[in-house]
């Protein structure tokens, strides 16, 4: 492996691989649920980089990133209830979660 | 870096892509549990364990039988017959690649300003779940309630969102 990679570097990069997948996914999939995957990866992601720099950082006494992690995880919960509830009463509505059969807002 | 790094890191970015790649839209949600299983485990890795634990809890134990309910519920399992991509998956392609390229050059590129790039190894942090609980219960004391508040108004706002309606009702 190469001398100059570091282990912030390595973790920076890997998460940075995640986003990119959880973007491509939410970007071409058709089905809602896996939009929503691909949006819980990209928090992962981001996630990620914060207890990297966390862990690495010069102050991990202080407990910042681990704290925004943290509340960062309580925030994609939140985000995963509404949206998964959302697209459950969507699929009552028009008996589908293709999401480019979905052209209205109104019920 | 160490060959448990990049085990890990090959678990998840694996998990990562089956969970977006995959027809059925059931083995997505499983290989996403494989992802969100691998990121727990770096956590633990870079010494943050309650964090990996509370991901494990939080990540595999609710978001992901949440993303299986709603799967069922919608009856999504089923392949639709004009393929699982949108009208324009070039589109997402390109525009992922490269946002992935500008950060990776970022990061590359910055490697020496990171902390950590001497090579000596820093030394874990000593973080016990007592110091976390007063740092929640004193610093952070209104960011943990506004948090409560949240997760109270978006989890009774979701039921109410996917409440069944009586016929006749709107």
């Amino acid at each position: 492996m190469s001398p100059h990679l570091n282990p912030l570097t390595g973790y920076l990069l890997v998460a940075a691989l995640l986003f990119a997948i959880g973007l491509a996914g939410a970007l071409t999939r058709r089905n809602a649920i896996l939009v929503l995957i691909g949006i819980e990866l990209m928090l992962n992601a981001a996630n990620l980089n914060l207890i990297a720099f966390w862990r690495y950082g010069p102050h991990p006494e202080a407990l910042t990133g681990m704290m925004f992690a943290i509340f960062s995880i309580a925030v994609a919960a939140a985000e995963a209830a509404v949206g998964l509830g959302l697209v459950i009463s969507i699929h009552r509505h028009t008996k589908t979660t293709d999401l480019d059969a979905m052209n209205r807002m109104k019920g | 870096m160490s060959v448990v790094f990049y085990l890990i890191a090959g678990l998840t970015v694996a998990g990562a892509l089956a969970a977006v790649l995959l027809k059925n839209t059931v083995h997505c949600a499983l290989a996403l549990t494989v992802a969100f299983a691998g990121l727990a485990l770096m956590f633990l890795e870079l010494d943050a364990q309650f964090a990996g634990f509370a991901q494990i809890l939080i990540y595999i134990g609710a978001v992901a039988i949440l993303v299986v309910f709603a799967i069922l519920l919608t009856r999504g399992s089923e392949t639709p017959k004009d393929g699982v991509f949108g009208a324009k998956p070039l589109f997402g392609l390109v525009t992922a690649a490269g946002i992935f390229a500008v950060l990776g050059w970022a990061v590359l590129h910055s490697a020496q300003a990171l902390p950590g790039a001497g090579g000596s190894p820093t030394p874990a942090p000593t973080v016990t779940v007592m110091q976390i609980g007063n740092a929640l219960m004193d610093r952070y004391v209104l960011p943990l309630e506004i948090v409560a508040l949240l997760l109270t108004a978006a989890l009774i706002g979701a039921v109410i969102v996917a409440m069944h309606e009586k016929a006749g009702a709107r």
